[in-house]
Parts: C-alpha cells; structure tokens; sequence
C-alpha cells in the first residue's frame, strides 16, 4: 500500500533556533512506501529533521511539499518521540487519547484500545498510571498510541535508545509488522544494527544536510560519499 | 494560659451544645467562602492554563502582576469593592453593600491571584513536558487547556486550598463590605474581631479554635477525596 501523502518533497527546506540553522537546507524526496531510516552522527539534526518534516519545528526557510493539504497531511501522521512523553493518566487513557480528541465514538475506542493495549502486551497493565510503568513498556504504549489512530505515516525518533535488547526486538517487531501492514515509517536511530534491519531506504545526514540518500542495501553495500563510508566503518565523521 | 484553657473548654461547649448562633456563623463563613472559591477556581485555572500555553506580548507581565497581586491588601480590596458598592458608586444600585454578595465579590477579587499564580506554576511545568506531544498530536487550543487542567488537578487541589485558607480566614475586607452585621454577614473572622474587641477573649479563643479545626477538616476531607496520595506518582 502506497501512501497517499507521498512523494513528499522537500526544497531546501531550514530549521532555526536563536539563529543557528539547526538542520538545512534540505532538498530530499521520499517516496510512500516502506521504511526510511536516518542515520548521522551525533548532532548531524537527525530528530530536528524529524521535527521539520512533521511540523512540530518551524520551517523557517524552503518547502515541504506533501500531496495532500497541510491539515489533512499532519492528522494522518504520529510522532513517537525518544523520551516517551506519558500523560498523567493510565495506560487505557493514553491509548484512548488521541481517539477521543477526534471525537471517535466511545465503542470504538475501546475497542481499539483492547485491541493495541493486545499487540503491544500492556493488556494486564491497562489500569495502571502510565508514568510508573518502566522505560520499555512506556515505549510500547507511546507506540501504540502513535498508530491506534492509524496513521499513514509515523515519525520514530530513536524508539528503541536506552532500551535492552529485549525491548528492542519487542519494538522492532512491531514495527515490522505494522510497516507490512502499508503504514509509513521514518526514524531515526544510532543502532546500525537496527538500521540494517529495518530500513528499506537510508537518508544519511552529517552537519545538518542530507550527505546520501538511498536504498538499504545499495547504501550498507557501497555508500557514495567519503563520510558516509567514514560513518559505516565508524570513524569519526568531520 | 488560663484564657486559651477557658477557650478550649467554651469551643467544646460551644460544638457540644450545637449552639445555634455559632452554627449560623460556621455555615455562613463555610457559604461565603466556598461560593467565592469557586467562582475564583472557574476563573484563575483557565487564566493560569491560558498563560501556560499562549504566547503574546504581554505574558510576562501578565505573570508578573498576577504574582505580585497574591500579596493584595485585603483592605484595600474592602475598601475598593466598598466605593464601588456604595449608594454612591457605580454599581450602587444593585444593592449588594453589607450582603454575603459583596464578600463573595472582595474574596474572589484577594483570592484568584494566588489560585492563578500557583496553578500556573504546575501548568507551566506540565505543558513544557506535554508541549511536543499535543503538538503532533493536533489538539486544539481548547483541547490543550482542558487535558492540561484535567492532568493537573491534584496540583490544582492544592491551589484551591490555598485560596480556600486565605478565603476562610480573611478579616479586613469583608468586614469592610459586610459590615459583620448580626444574623446577615457575620463570619468566624469578623466574629472573633467583635468579640476580642468586646474583651471576650475565651469566646473568642473558642471561635478561633473551631475555625481551625473546620479549615483542617475541610482540608483532609477534601485530599482523602482527591486521593492525593495515591493512585501513582503524580
């Protein structure tokens, strides 16, 4: 399934703050299907891309450019941020949120709320306050709140960051499988590892500008720029 | 000492016997005080919420003023509200001087600083922390000032107990504009004024002991309700 947002095109497009350009200009065009992964260095702007494509971050200069309105562009998009934000309710709540400011009706939200507290395990967990529960299992429900409205497309910056390897691949799974269900992902990560996994396309970023894009394997098996031959080898970029 | 004993023992006599003239007062302080209370929650946690979430220009000194209008002169808000009041004042005509009405309005105005002041500090903090996240998510502005009060609300609680305390135990004003008239806009506060000045210090010891136990009580009740201290860490 492709979606109907893309190809999303961006034009040297610029986010600031007090001044300092943080990522951009950014020409970069992206297709609407499968996974994108952002790799960079530290400090590269890979979450202020994120911001900027989602509109979180204001484009302060250039174009971003989805096929549908703006309006109807951001209400079919989700964003799961690395500290997972909780609100101050229980896990039930914060599942039922984003339906509920959408004026969904209430048997259906909790139907959909059973049915993703299912898919991401939090079913026992249902009652509890969302800010007591443990940095993984936070990270699940911040990503099945992120899709219960069923997004096109979800921006994941760094999901899996100080999570164990159990939760990584708890995560992951998710992600694989909601990607093959036709749902458009895009984030960020350090993990190569992760990387290779789950990316079907690679943007490669260094110093706030889009160094390479390209397909997963053509970018893990030979990168076109010095730097990102640098950054897969792991020597420090410049 | 023997006059805070004599007081004690009045203030049990007092409770014991049900004594009609204290319950009148007790009823019209808790009256007064609550209706001003909640009229002052209705308007500082929406303010507090709005200057949580809205930038412009003034904000700062919106925040500022607000701030510095918690240390209010209760008299000098009497004496404001009692020239507007007046026969002669601009609202004169409505009657209100000398009623619970115009003690109401004096309370609401000392009190919804300090609400507006203290729940914008917990709204701040909790918008900064949700700011991203209803951001992506579309809320709209109102959606925004109701899930940051909603989330909030034991830190809200503990701003309206604040109001509640400084409300139940203000003097100045509303004897200004209530004139503690006997069987009509006598309080607790006004009362232990009178009987002070009457030189019934354990009489008025008592009613001092009863007003704290009624503050406290209403603060217990009103925490073991909200459930403050439990259901998580919030």
């Amino acid at each position: 399934m492709v979606s109907a947002l893309f190809p999303l095109i961006v034009t040297r497009a610029e986010t600031r703050r007090g001044g300092k350009v943080l990522v951009g200009p950014v020409d970069l065009t992206l297709e609407g299907a499968g996974c994108t992964v952002v790799i960079g260095p530290n400090g590269a702007g890979k979450t202020s891309l994120l911001r900027l494509l989602h509109g979180i971050a204001r484009c302060h200069a250039g174009r971003i450019e989805w096929q549908v309105d703006a309006a109807a562009a951001r209400r079919a998009q989700s964003f799961v941020f690395q500290r997972p934000v909780m609100l101050r309710r229980s896990v039930a709540q914060n599942l039922a949120y984003p339906l509920a400011i959408r004026h969904t009706p209430r048997a259906e939200i909790a139907a959909r709320v059973a049915r993703w507290a299912e898919a991401v395990g939090l079913t026992a967990m249902l009652d509890r306050p969302a800010p007591v529960l443990s940095g993984g299992e936070q990270q699940k429900l911040a990503l099945a709140r992120a899709l219960i409205t069923e997004p096109e497309l979800v921006f994941l910056d760094e999901p899996c960051a100080s999570l164990d390897g159990r939760a990584t691949r708890e995560i992951e799974a998710i992600l694989t499988r909601v990607a093959a269900a036709g749902t458009r992902l895009i984030l960020t990560t350090h993990d190569m590892g992760q990387a290779r996994r789950l990316a079907d396309h690679v943007v490669f970023l260094h110093a706030g500008r889009v160094f390479e894009t390209a397909s997963a394997a053509r970018f893990f098996d030979a990168p076109a720029t010095p730097e990102a031959r640098a950054f897969l080898k792991g020597d420090i970029v410049e | 000492m023997i006059d805070l004993w004599d007081g004690v023992v009045q203030a049990l006599r007092l409770v014991a016997g049900l004594d009609a003239t204290l319950t009148d007062i007790a009823l019209r302080s808790l009256q007064v005080t609550l209706s001003a209370l909640g009229i002052a929650c209705l308007i500082a946690f929406p303010l507090a919420a709005l200057l949580a979430v809205r930038r412009f220009r003034w904000r700062r000194t919106v925040i500022a003023v607000l701030n510095a209008l918690m240390g209010l002169p209760p008299v000098v808000v009497g004496l404001v509200v009692y020239v507007l009041l007046s026969r002669s004042g601009p609202f004169g005509v409505l009657g209100l001087l000398f009623t619970p009405t115009a003690m109401i309005i004096a309370q609401v105005i000392i009190i919804v600083p300090l609400i507006a002041s203290i729940a914008h500090q917990s709204l701040r903090d909790l918008w900064h922390d949700y700011h991203d996240l209803l951001i992506s998510m579309n809320v709209t502005q109102g959606q925004k000032l109701r899930t940051l009060m909603w989330d909030a609300r034991r830190a809200l609680l503990t701003a309206a107990l604040a109001g509640f305390g400084r409300g139940i135990g203000e003097v100045g004003a509303i004897m200004i504009v209530g004139g503690n008239i006997d069987n009509a806009t006598r309080v607790m506060t006004t009362a232990i004024a009178l009987e002070t000045g009457r030189g019934d210090f354990a009489l008025a010891l008592a009613l001092g002991f009863i007003l704290i136990v009624m503050t406290v009580a209403i603060n217990l009740a009103v925490h073991t309700l909200g459930r403050t201290e439990r259901e998580g860490r919030w």
